[in-house]
């Protein structure tokens, strides 16, 4: 043991000799991580592009980015003799002809799934708990710049095999830049070499798969995780956590032995999966050309919402002074797309906007606390959900015996009716759980025994709530709309920027008024003598055990003039 | 005449197991259900018409009308509609009735595959009754269902030209309009294919043998009972239904392992 | 004794965390602080997994070796499978799981844990670093010029803002311009229609009532040759449908069918997916892609789906042999919309 820190304590000299490595490491390898399973949602996404990485490397081993068409000539034999590109020709011998080369690939593709899927689930958590407030939204930003290449990364590596299915996409995609006005025309033709699908597309798109793409992840993938780094992680609220200080274990060891460990879970079950279920099995499909297609054309998961976008538009193109303007693609595939990324990149700076709040936040919010920032991020997860039902119409209809065209006008309408419903139940379930965390500050839990007492009162015994729990509950903060602003001055005058400021007081309070208060000083005071009241009283009676029926569903014999 | 027919089903039914295990490596596959005896003489083949005539009669009229000539759906005598059969010829038949599609329980968008409520002997009444309300598309015969020499590859361009769009890239099916839908083929022989080419039941074009020959449908069928029994070497198939159910899985199983594992981190330890 | 990283505690801060952490819920010893048989056991535990994880990566060694590339193996509940694939996933998952999954259940029952505050500073620096900060910035303007000199600074600009230009002007060979070839296919006059993937020519009896068969202009083969990619297919797919006469209630011309025999194009309107789901008792042609639906008796006008155009069709009619040609080429361009394609 000694010996190895001897060793340790050398090359950590010798790098220290050269590159002032010790004030680094002092200050580093102490540093402290707070702890929440949901902190690591995140990691799942960089573990798996990890793995991305290297299953991909190795495929570039034997992949040959060429639209060039060969007679496939290998050891699958329902395509033997077959006209194929040498880039499907190429992805067959890894599925069939090379030792493991099927397990990488399919490594390479699961991965690839639950790397989007990780960073969709990320996006949530730093959503729903706030994480994106000041002082890290240029970090949020970073973020939302990962997931668009990501799913660009993802598109042109499905794009890659030149099967039938990655070929209809690209079809797809090159319908979708001609709809582009004015330039549409030429940037498909710049793009594709010429007409769909010429011979060049594929190597291009290599390119921006494996060098552009992962070259961009990198990077912003750095800067993301030293941001993190520099700016410490947020924490939730807890007894002794506060806006000023970080708490959780440090770095080395146990974040480190459970951090690391957790990437090679996350590689393991990557692989394990990927040994026993089968992912986009190009063989199946056949190679591309332009007029062939199957039922049940679906681009992978995380594109599915821009199928379903498109799959439900209605159908119109106008043609002005001749020219032609397809807003049946335009809007699913490029406006409603444009705005949803564009909201989201800039909606720590709308709620700043909203608030006025710009002050630093490193204490989380509990998502009920912040019952319109979690609404609307529950009406915008359920309009994508629709949009995703969308691009499984088809499926959606022949699983459950439904109709195709049922189904799209079903969607059609419900992409405008069901996102506000959510936000209303959302926010009413939010307000509800803060009612009730309230309740529990003022009146400690409900045990289910029911007391009656020497004079014939009934009351539900409650017991007061732990420590740890009342920390977390009193540190909601306190949030009050701005209030409207003076529009006049003495002189009754109209004041410079009033407008603004009254849309600003208007939003303040849609994000703010129906917030519950905390019980106050007194309130909790008072709330504290009648629980130590009321245990009091009932400690005898609890003794002869003159409980009577447990209350279900959470009744309670209270009453009622004192709860509020 | 009768004995030599059960033993000739008997043989067919040793071939039907024993061509599922061929068609691996071979992809030799033997019809089973071959069900007209070869030149049967005109005294069956009068006895076979009269009992089909009587089978369509208690099962199949009061759709198809008394003399096959169909019925209009608000006819007044009440019966469900049902298209006229003259002229559908006994490879129609033979399909409805031999994929239980007729006789339809229920009227409905499209009517399913379901267990055939007739005898091999009954359907091939049936269908020779049928066939002598006017000429249509026949049953193929032994020879045209021979796959021996089939050649895979080129069945498999031809089924991804004319079949995919409809039964998927492994003929597990797709969704038409309206609720109508293009079935599995995973459950169909190689007869009924050929049979469903040649009449084109419900929304089915017909793919007549002028077009994709006898040679292209040979090969086409080939290449469906290869997908059948083609190992899946990636694992579990997922249904082959392509990335909808792949993107599923990978919400469901594989994150939540995932997201399982960091809820397993981050718990406190007693 | 923890502190914040970079900075020594001042009297306050080591107050603070004094309280932060005397707040902190005390620490509940686990099983295996207390009890040296339970940390034995979770000691043995966690270099089981080590273990067990150079054994699968053993494993995974002898598998790649042993077995053949296109083994199969039956597997209840997955059916036929890749033996080499299955054995490597899982050898090769496992090594690498249980590496991990032993270094977790180390740190959760072994290593000491405990729960450790440190102090946050806001981010912003000093007024007095920014100050300084800004100062820097005026001496370097002061001693560049750059302020100062105009004409040098708007020149200096005008460069700058100019010579990104030639890496987008590089970027024009990518691709030819369009020109009219969007419009332009391989049918014309007496394009004589062959069926795909065989190169058979039709005649109409060949056709079936109720029939749909995908076909071509009998040069594309060559064509594709020639040019070496599939462009012209992807233009030139058609379908050929036969339906009575008296069911067709419009076409795009005047008898363009030939005895109930339409030619359509097979590209949707849409986006350019191949469309050939075709109901023939409907005449109804379906999109897999999107669900455009078209309606080929009815001059193939959309009836459903986000596709704003009809199909184009291509007359057709016979030539001396008996076989189905072209009358003439699409009238208008096929496939998917675009900016510069207008009405026509």
């Amino acid at each position: 043991m000694s010996a190895t820190v001897k060793a340790a304590g050398k090359t950590v000299g010798w790098v220290d000799d050269r590159l002032t490595t010790s004030n680094f490491l002092k200050r580093n390898l102490a540093k402290v991580f707070p702890e929440h399973w949901s902190f690591m949602l995140g990691e799942i996404a960089l573990y798996s592009f990890i793995v991305v990485m290297l299953s991909g490397v190795y495929l570039t081993l034997f992949f040959k980015p060429s639209m060039i068409e060969i007679a496939y000539n290998g050891s699958y034999v329902p395509l033997k003799g077959v006209e194929m590109s040498e880039a499907y020709a190429s992805t067959l011998n890894i599925s069939f002809d090379i030792r493991g080369g099927l397990l990488m690939r399919q490594i390479h593709h699961w991965a690839a799934l639950f790397f989007i899927a990780a960073i969709s689930v990320h996006l949530c958590r730093v959503f729903f708990t706030g994480a994106f407030r000041k002082p890290r939204e240029m970090n949020w930003v970073i973020g939302v710049g990962l997931l668009t290449m990501a799913l660009l990364a993802g598109f042109a590596g499905y794009s890659l095999p030149d099967d039938l299915l990655s070929g209809t996409g690209l079809r797809i995609a090159q319908g979708i830049m001609l709809s582009i006005p004015l330039v549409g025309t030429y940037l498909s033709f710049f793009v594709f070499g010429g007409e769909f699908p010429g011979t060049d597309f594929i190597s291009r798109l290599y390119a921006v798969h494996i060098l552009v793409v992962p070259g961009l992840i990198l990077a912003l993938l750095t800067a993301h995780l030293m941001m993190v780094w520099y700016q410490k992680h947020t924490q939730f609220p807890g007894p002794g956590r506060t806006n000023d200080n970080v708490v959780g274990y440090r770095l080395m060891p146990i974040y480190m032995a459970k951090a690391g460990g957790f990437f090679f879970v996350v590689f393991g079950i990557i692989t394990l999966i990927s040994g026993l279920v089968t992912i986009n099995p190009i063989w199946l499909y056949g190679p591309y050309t332009p007029d062939q297609v199957t039922a049940g054309s679906q681009p992978d998961w995380y594109i599915g919402w821009l199928e379903g976008a498109l799959r439900m538009m209605p159908n119109v193109e106008w043609v002005i002074f001749g020219y032609t303007i397809s807003w049946n693609i335009l809007v699913p595939a490029v406006i409603v797309p444009g705005i949803i990324f564009t909201l989201m990149g800039l909606y720590p700076w709308i709620e700043q906007f909203a608030t006025g709040d710009k002050s630093e936040h490193h204490l989380l919010d509990r998502p009920r606390n912040a019952p319109v920032r979690t609404s609307l991020g529950a009406m915008a997860l359920s309009f994508y959900i629709l949009l995703w039902v969308g691009g499984g119409n088809d499926l959606i209809a022949s699983f459950f015996d439904l109709s195709i065209n049922a189904i799209t006008w079903f969607l059609r309408i419900a992409i405008f009716v069901i996102p506000p419903l959510v936000f209303v139940a959302t926010k009413r379930i939010c307000l509800g759980l803060q009612r009730r965390d309230r309740d529990k500050l003022l009146h400690g839990l409900e045990t289910g025994n029911i007391l009656r007492l020497p004079h014939g009162e009934f009351i539900e015994i409650h017991a007061p709530i732990s420590e740890e729990e009342k920390a977390v509950l009193m540190s909601k903060p306190t949030r009050t709309p701005i209030g409207m602003p003076e529009e006049v001055d003495e002189n009754g005058v109209a004041l410079p920027g009033a407008r603004m400021a009254r849309l600003r007081a208007r939003l303040s309070s849609f994000f703010y008024e129906d917030n519950i208060a905390l019980p106050t000083p007194e309130e909790l005071a008072a709330a504290e003598a009648h629980l130590r009241h009321e245990v009091e009283e009932s400690a005898p009676a609890m003794d002869e055990d003159r409980r009577l029926i447990p209350a279900r569903d959470g009744a309670v014999l209270h009453d009622s003039a004192q709860d509020h | 005449m009768k004995k030599r027919s059960r033993r000739r089903s008997m043989a067919a039914g040793i071939l039907m197991g024993s061509s599922l295990l061929l068609v691996g490596s071979g992809y030799a596959v033997v019809s089973a259900e071959t069900t007209p005896a070869p030149e049967p003489t005109s005294a069956d083949s009068v006895e076979q018409i009269q009992l089909g005539r009587q089978l369509f009669l208690e099962g199949c009229s009061s759709c198809h009308g008394l003399e096959g000539q169909g019925i209009a759906s608000d006819n007044a005598t009440g019966g469900n509609g049902g298209p006229t059969l003259i002229g559908v010829g006994e490879a129609a038949v033979d399909f409805q009735v031999s994929t239980g599609r007729m006789p339809l329980a229920v009227p409905e968008a499209q009517a399913p595959r379901k267990e055939p409520l007739y005898s091999q002997a009954e359907i091939a009444a049936l269908a020779a009754y049928v066939a002598t309300l006017g000429p249509g598309p026949a049953n193929p015969t032994e020879e045209q269902l021979n796959l021996d020499n089939a050649n895979i590859a080129e069945g498999g361009e031809i089924f991804r030209t004319n079949c995919t769009q409809c039964h998927n890239f492994a003929g597990s099916g797709g969704a038409l309009t309206d609720g109508q839908y293009a079935p599995s083929l995973m459950n169909a022989t190689p007869k009924q294919m050929w049979q469903a080419m040649v009449t084109g039941p419900q929304q089915m074009p017909v793919f007549s043998n002028e077009t994709i020959t006898d040679e292209d449908k040979k090969n086409l069928i080939a290449y469906v009972q290869a997908l059948k029994v083609e190992p899946n070497p990636g694992g579990l198939d997922l249904g082959r239904l392509g990335p909808v159910a792949e993107g599923l899985f990978a919400w469901t199983a594989g994150l939540i392992a995932l997201i399982g594992v960091a809820v397993w981190i981050g718990a406190k330890v007693r | 004794m923890s502190t914040h990283d970079n900075l020594p505690a001042t009297t306050d801060e080591s107050a603070a965390i004094a309280q932060a952490t005397a707040a902190l819920p005390a620490h509940r010893p686990r099983r295996t602080d207390v009890d040296p048989k339970a940390a034995r056991r979770a000691e043995r535990q966690v270099a089981l997994m080590f273990l067990g994880s150079a054994v699968m990566t053993i494993l995974f060694v002898v598998a790649f070796v042993a077995i053949p590339v296109d083994q199969t193996v039956y597997i209840w509940g997955f059916g036929t499978i890749s033996a080499s694939n299955i054995a490597l996933g899982v050898t090769f998952g496992l090594a690498i799981l249980l590496i991990g999954a032993g270094a977790i259940h180390w740190s959760k029952k072994l290593m000491n844990e405990k729960e450790i505050v440190q102090l946050r500073h806001p981010l912003a620096s000093t007024e007095k670093d920014r100050e300084s900060a800004v100062a820097a910035f005026d001496d370097f303007s002061a001693d560049s010029g750059f302020a100062q000199r105009p004409i040098v600074r708007r020149s200096l600009l005008t460069a700058m803002a100019l010579f990104p230009i030639p890496l987008i002007v590089l970027l024009r060979d990518l691709g030819p311009l369009p020109g009219t070839i969007m419009r332009e296919t391989l049918w014309k006059p007496g394009s004589r229609i062959v069926i795909d993937p065989t190169g058979r020519p039709v005649r109409p009896s060949d056709l079936a009532m109720g029939g749909l068969i995908s076909a071509m202009p009998a040069d594309l083969p060559a064509v594709q040759e020639e040019t070496g990619n599939l462009n012209a297919r992807a233009k030139a797919a058609i379908i050929l449908v036969r339906m009575e006469p008296q069911e067709i209630i419009a076409q795009q011309g005047d008898n363009w069918d030939y005895g109930g025999i339409l030619a359509f194009s097979k590209i949707c309107t849409h986006v350019g997916c191949p469309i050939a789901l075709y109901e023939q008792r409907t005449h109804h042609l379906l999109c897999p892609c999107h669900q455009s639906t078209f309606d080929l008796a009815d001059a193939g006008n959309v009836v459903f789906g986000p596709a704003a155009r009809r199909l184009p069709q291509l007359p057709i009619t016979i030539d001396p042999e008996g076989y189905l040609v072209a009358v003439d080429g699409f009238a208008e361009p096929v496939g998917p919309s675009y900016w510069e394609r207008g009405d026509s």
